[in-house]
C-alpha cells in the first residue's frame, strides 16, 4: 500500500523549489544591526511592519479588548465557546465597516455576506472548492504571487492557465491576454472557471485602472466565468491613482450582469501587519457560495479571541481612520527612500503606488537574457551581496530579470544597509563590465548567441507553471519572533 | 455550464441531516430561565462549560498572557507576525506535556512530531489528506460523530465505510465486525487506507479497553493499514478503566520497531477538555515524519492564531494549574453524569455504562412505537418539539440499532439539567398513562394532534429547506 496519498507526496506545496536557497541564506545568516550587521537582509518577505507603534498604542489603551483581562473577563467564557461558523456579528460588522473605510466608503458590504477564512490562504483554496472541479482551471495574469500555485491546486486538484503580462505595457493585463489564455484552454479541452485578479498587485505593487477592471469584469461575464478578486493590498495604496474595488464595478451593476459570478478575497496580514491572527476573509456576492464557503469555513475558523479584539479595534473609528492614513504616508516615505536609492545607481522598477514592494528591473545587469542568468545573478545577490530578494521566474514571469523587492518589513536604518550594499553591487558590476578581456568577450559572445536559442526553446516550452521552479516566497516559512 | 462545484452542490458537508436540524430548531426557540422557560433545552452540542471559573480565575492571576506581554513587556509585535507553520515552540512543549498529564504520564510525546491545526476538524481533514487519494476508503466503528461526514469525506472524496458496533456487546469493536467491514469495502471496490476510532467514543462515552485497542493495532498491522485516534475527549475520563491512549498500547516491546509505529496517528483539541471550541485549537500527533511534514504544509490552511497559542503556552505551562485542572474538571464531569443517570433512571430509561464524555448514550426503544428508524424519527420529534429537548438521534450517528440517542450534559448548569430531567420524566409518564387509558375519544383526539403536530412539523421542515437553499 501506498503509505501516503498522492497529494502528500507530489510537490503540489510548491516548498522544494531551489528557491528556497534564498530563505535557507537568510535563516543561516540572518541579519542583526548589532549581532550580525553583516547577515543576509530579509526583503523577500511582504510583510508590513510600519504602524506597529499605533497598534501597540491602541492595544495598551483598550485593556477589554482582550477577553481575558481582569477589564474584559466577564466576555471570556461567552467568546471561548462561541464556535458558530457565522463568526461574531460585532467582527463581521467592524470588518465589512473597514473594507469600506479602505474603499473611501465608495461600497457596501454585507456582514452577511463575509465569510472567515485561514487566512487569505484558506480563502483561496476554499473558494477553488465551492467554483471549480478537479481538472477544471483557472486563468491568473503573471507575474503572480507563487503561493497561489499552492492555494489553488494542491488539494484542490485545479490548474492554473497564466495570461501573460509584458514589460513592454508595464505588464498590463490586455483583453488579447485574456483572450489568448483562454482560447488556449479551449483548445486543449480545459474547462475555464475563472479569472483571478490580484488588486493591487502582488509583485506589481500597481493597482489595476478603471478599464482594465471594467473590462476583466466584461470578459467574465461574457464568458460565464467567475472573478475572484483578492484585494489583500487595499489599503497599502500610498499614491495615484487611488485603488479601485471590484466592489464599486459590482455595485454600478452597469458592467456586469450577473453578480452572482464576483467574490472578494481580503485578510488582516498586509494591510494591518496581522499575518500571525490568521484572519482571512471571503466576500461573494453569491448567495450559494457564500453558504457553501461558510460551511467550508469550519475548516479554518478564526479564533473568537481573535475576532473580539479585531471586532474591538476595527470598531474604533477615529483610530481606524488614523490608521489608514499615517499607514499610506508611511509606505509613501519607505517606498520612496527606497527607488530613489535605487535609481540613483540606474536601477529602475515598475512604477508602482501600492503594496510592500516594488519590482525591479535588473535586465542590464543580466550577463543574457535568460532565466538561467537571472538564477545567477539572484545567487549573487544572495550570496554576495547579502539580501533576500526574489527572482522573477518564482512569480511566473515571462521575462527573465525581474525581482521583487519588500521594503517595509524592517526599519528605516536597514532599509539605508540594503540600499547602499545595492549601491556597492551596481558599481562593481559595472566597472567590471566596462573592461572585459579578450577572453570574456569571446565567451560572452558565444553565451549569447547559445542563450538566445535557449530563451526560444524556453518560449515553446509549455508554461512554467508545472516546473519545479514555482515557489513559495510567502509566510509559512519560518519567521523570528 | 454548472456554476459550482460538485463539492458546492452536494450534500457532503452533512448539514442536512437530523443532528443538525435539531440545532436548528433549538436557535429557533432556545430555553433560558428567565427570558424563555418553555424553549427547547440544548442537549445535543457535546460542550464542556463545567470548569470555565478555574480559567477564569488563572487569567486574573495572569494578566500578561493575555495582554500581549511577557514579563511585563509587550510582545504584541511579535505575535503579530509569528506565522510559522511550525508552531510557536512554547504552545508545542505545552500542549505536549499537558496531553502526556492527561495520560497519567504514561507515554510522552515529542514536540517536534504534533503539528497545530484549527480545531480538530481541521486535524481529521487534513489527515485524510495526507492519507487517503480520493475515492479510497477509512473504516469507522458505528455509531460515530455525524462531523465525521463532513470531516473525512466532503473535499477529501474520501469514503466512509461502517464497523457495525452492536448493543449486544456494549458497541465493543470485535475481530469479526473489523474483518466485515474490510469486506464490504472490497464488495465496493474501495480500497481501505485505514482505521479511524474515536477514545473515548462519541457518542458513547466509553473509553477503548486494552482488547479493542490491540485488535485494533492487530489489524492494521495484518492490513497494512494506518490508524488515526480522535482522543478529544481523553481529559474527560472519569471513572475506570481510566483512560488507555492508543500511543500507550503501541509502547508495547513489539510494535515499537514495526511499521505500525509509523502508522498510528493521534487527534487532538482543547475545545472538549478545557471547553475552549471558539479559540480552534487542534492537532496531530504522528510518529512518521513524512506525515508530520506533510501535514505540517497543510496547517497552513488552518493555522492557530498566534494570540491564541501564546495564550495558551502560558497557561498550559503553569503545572500547578494544569494538574488541578485535569483532576478538577473530571470530578465535575462525573458529578454531571451521575445526575444525568439518576434522572434517566427516575424515567425508567437505561443508557450504555459509560465512563467518559460528555454524554451519555441512552436507551429510549422502550418507548418506540416499532423498532424502525421511521419510529426513532418519530420519537425525536416528540422529545423536540414536545418535549422541549435538543438530543441526537441514533441514526445521524449511523446507529445500526434504532431507539439510541445521544444526550450531553455538561454544557447548562445543574438547574437546566433537572429541568430536562423532570421534562423527561413528564414525558414517560404521559406515554404510560396513554398507553393505560386510551378511550376511542381520546384515541381521536390524540390522532388530530398528532395529525396536526406532524403538519406543523412538516411545514418546518419544508420551511426550513427554503432557509438553506437561500
Amino acid at each position: 500500500m501506498e503509505f501516503l496519498s498522492k497529494i502528500a507526496t507530489n510537490n503540489g506545496h510548491g516548498e522544494n523549489s531551489s528557491y528556497f536557497d534564498g530563505w535557507k541564506a537568510y535563516d543561516s545568516d540572518p541579519y542583526h544591526p548589532t549581532n550580525n550587521s553583516h547577515g543576509v537582509i530579509q526583503m523577500g518577505l511582504a510583510e508590513n511592519q510600519l504602524c506597529f507603534d499605533l497598534i501597540q498604542e491602541w492595544v495598551e489603551n483598550n485593556p477589554k479588548a482582550s477577553i481575558c483581562t481582569p477589564e474584559g473577563s466577564n466576555g471570556f467564557k461567552d467568546i471561548a465557546i462561541y464556535q458558530d461558523y457565522h463568526g461574531l456579528p460585532e467582527f463581521r460588522n467592524a470588518v465589512a465597516r473597514f473594507m469600506e473605510k479602505v474603499r473611501g466608503n465608495k461600497v457596501k458590504f454585507n456582514p452577511d455576506s463575509i465569510v472567515m477564512s485561514g487566512g487569505a490562504t484558506g480563502a483561496h483554496e476554499t473558494l477553488a472548492f465551492c467554483l471549480a472541479d478537479p481538472g477544471d482551471a483557472f486563468l491568473v495574469p503573471t507575474p503572480y504571487y507563487p503561493g497561489y500555485d499552492r492555494d489553488l491546486r494542491w488539494r484542490t486538484g485545479i490548474q492554473l492557465l497564466p495570461v501573460v503580462c509584458e514589460s513592454s505595457n508595464d505588464f498590463k493585463i490586455t483583453r488579447e491576454a485574456l483572450e489568448d489564455a483562454y482560447g488556449k484552454a479551449q483548445e486543449a479541452n480545459i474547462k475555464v472557471k475563472g479569472l483571478i485578479l490580484n488588486n493591487p498587485s502582488n509583485p506589481l505593487g500597481t493597482v489595476l485602472d478603471r478599464n482594465t477592471l471594467t473590462d476583466a469584469v466584461r470578459f467574465i461575464d461574457e464568458k460565464n466565468i467567475h472573478l475572484i478578486c483578492d484585494e489583500i493590498y487595499s489599503a497599502t495604496v500610498f499614491n495615484e491613482p487611488g485603488f479601485i474595488s471590484v466592489a464599486e464595478i459590482a455595485e454600478e451593476g452597469v458592467v456586469c450582469k450577473n453578480r452572482d459570478l464576483i467574490h472578494i478575497v481580503y485578510s488582516l496580514s498586509k494591510d494591518l501587519g496581522f499575518p500571525g491572527f490568521r484572519v482571512g476573509i471571503i466576500y461573494s456576492y453569491n448567495d450559494a457560495v457564500v453558504n457553501c464557503a461558510r460551511k467550508m469555513s469550519s475548516f479554518g475558523l478564526v479564533s473568537t479571541q481573535t475576532q473580539h479584539l479585531i471586532a474591538s479595534m476595527l470598531s474604533d473609528d477615529i483610530f481606524v481612520e488614523k490608521f489608514i492614513d499615517e499607514s499610506a504616508k508611511r509606505l509613501a516615505k519607505r517606498h520612496g527612500l527606497f527607488t530613489r536609492g535605487l535609481a540613483k545607481v540606474g536601477i529602475e522598477s515598475l512604477k508602482g503606488n501600492a503594496g510592500l514592494y516594488c519590482w525591479m528591473d535588473l535586465r542590464r545587469l543580466l550577463k543574457e537574457p535568460t532565466f538561467e542568468a537571472e538564477m545567477e545573478l539572484w545567487h549573487v545577490i544572495i550570496n554576495e551581496v547579502k539580501l533576500n530578494v526574489s527572482p522573477g521566474v518564482s512569480f511566473h514571469c515571462s521575462e527573465p530579470g525581474w525581482f521583487r523587492v519588500c521594503f517595509a518589513n524592517m526599519d528605516d536604518e536597514t532599509m539605508r544597509i540594503a540600499v547602499s550594499r545595492i549601491h556597492k553591487f551596481v558599481i562593481q558590476t559595472t566597472e567590471l563590465d566596462q573592461a572585459p578581456t579578450r577572453k570574456q568577450y569571446k565567451r560572452r559572445k558565444l553565451e549569447i548567441s547559445l542563450s538566445f536559442r535557449r530563451l526560444d526553446e524556453f518560449k515553446m516550452t509549455p508554461r512554467m507553471l508545472s516546473s519545479p521552479h514555482s515557489h513559495m516566497t510567502s509566510p509559512l516559512v519560518r519567521a523570528r519572533t | 455550464m454548472k456554476l459550482l462545484s460538485r463539492k458546492a452542490s452536494c450534500n457532503s458537508h452533512g448539514q442536512d441531516s437530523s443532528y443538525f436540524a435539531g440545532w436548528q430548531e433549538y436557535e429557533k426557540n432556545p430555553y433560558d430561565e428567565v427570558k424563555n422557560p418553555q424553549g427547547i433545552i440544548q442537549m445535543g452540542l457535546a460542550e464542556n462549560q463545567l470548569s470555565f471559573d478555574l480559567l477564569e480565575s488563572w487569567l486574573a492571576q495572569n494578566p500578561d498572557a493575555a495582554g500581549f506581554k511577557r514579563n511585563g513587556e509587550s510582545i504584541f509585535r511579535e505575535l503579530a507576525l509569528f506565522q510559522d507553520y511550525h508552531g510557536l515552540p512554547a504552545f508545542k512543549n505545552a500542549m505536549v506535556e499537558f496531553m502526556a498529564e492527561i495520560r497519567g504520564n504514561k507515554v510522552s510525546f515529542d514536540s517536534n512530531n504534533l503539528v497545530l491545526t484549527a480545531g480538530a476538524t481541521s486535524a481529521n481533514e487534513t489527515l485524510m489528506f495526507c492519507l487517503a487519494n480520493s475515492g479510497e476508503a477509512f473504516l469507522l466503528p458505528t455509531p460515530y460523530y455525524p462531523g465525521f461526514d463532513r470531516d473525512l469525506k466532503w473535499r477529501t472524496e474520501a469514503e466512509i465505510v461502517p464497523i457495525q458496533c452492536s448493543s449486544s456487546n456494549g458497541f465493543r469493536i470485535t475481530k469479526s465486525a473489523l474483518e466485515e467491514a474490510y469486506q464490504q469495502a472490497q464488495n465496493r471496490n474501495l480500497k481501505v487506507k485505514g482505521v479511524l476510532v474515536t477514545n473515548p467514543s462519541n457518542p458513547l462515552g466509553i473509553s477503548l479497553s486494552r482488547h479493542e485497542l490491540n485488535l485494533l493495532l492487530s489489524f492494521i498491522a495484518a492490513k497494512g493499514i494506518h490508524l488515526i485516534s480522535d482522543e478529544i475527549y481523553s481529559g474527560t475520563v472519569f471513572n475506570s478503566p481510566g483512560f488507555v491512549s492508543i500511543m500507550e498500547v503501541l509502547m508495547n516491546k513489539k510494535y515499537v520497531n514495526s511499521p505500525v509505529w509509523n502508522r498510528v496517528h493521534i487527534v487532538y483539541s482543547l475545545s472538549k477538555d478545557l471547553g475552549l471550541p471558539g479559540f480552534r485549537v487542534g492537532a496531530i500527533y504522528s510518529n512518521d515524519k513524512k506525515v508530520v511534514e506533510t501535514a505540517t504544509k497543510m496547517s497552513s490552511f488552518g493555522l492557530i492564531s498566534s494570540q491564541t497559542q501564546y495564550l495558551l503556552s502560558e497557561m498550559l505551562s503553569d503545572k500547578k494549574f494544569t494538574k488541578n485542572y485535569v483532576s478538577e474538571n473530571r470530578k465535575r464531569v462525573k458529578q454531571r453524569h451521575a445526575m444525568l443517570i439518576r434522572g434517566l433512571k427516575n424515567a425508567g430509561i437505561p443508557c450504555l455504562e459509560s465512563n467518559a464524555g460528555l454524554f451519555c448514550w441512552v436507551d429510549m426503544s422502550h418507548l418506540l412505537s416499532s423498532k424502525t428508524f421511521e419510529a426513532e424519527m418519530e420519537l425525536w420529534k416528540k422529545i423536540v418539539y414536545q418535549v422541549g429537548l435538543n438530543i441526537s438521534p441514533g441514526s445521524s450517528c449511523h446507529c445500526i440499532e434504532p431507539g439510541w440517542f445521544r444526550m450531553c450534559f455538561a454544557n447548562m448548569s445543574e438547574q437546566t439539567l433537572n429541568l430536562a430531567m423532570q421534562r423527561i420524566k413528564s414525558f414517560v409518564n404521559s406515554i404510560s398513562e396513554s398507553k393505560m387509558n386510551i378511550s376511542p375519544n381520546q384515541q381521536y383526539s390524540n390522532k388530530s394532534s398528532r395529525r396536526k403536530s406532524f403538519s406543523k412539523w412538516v411545514f418546518r421542515l419544508s420551511f426550513h429547506d427554503r432557509e438553506t437553499e437561500r
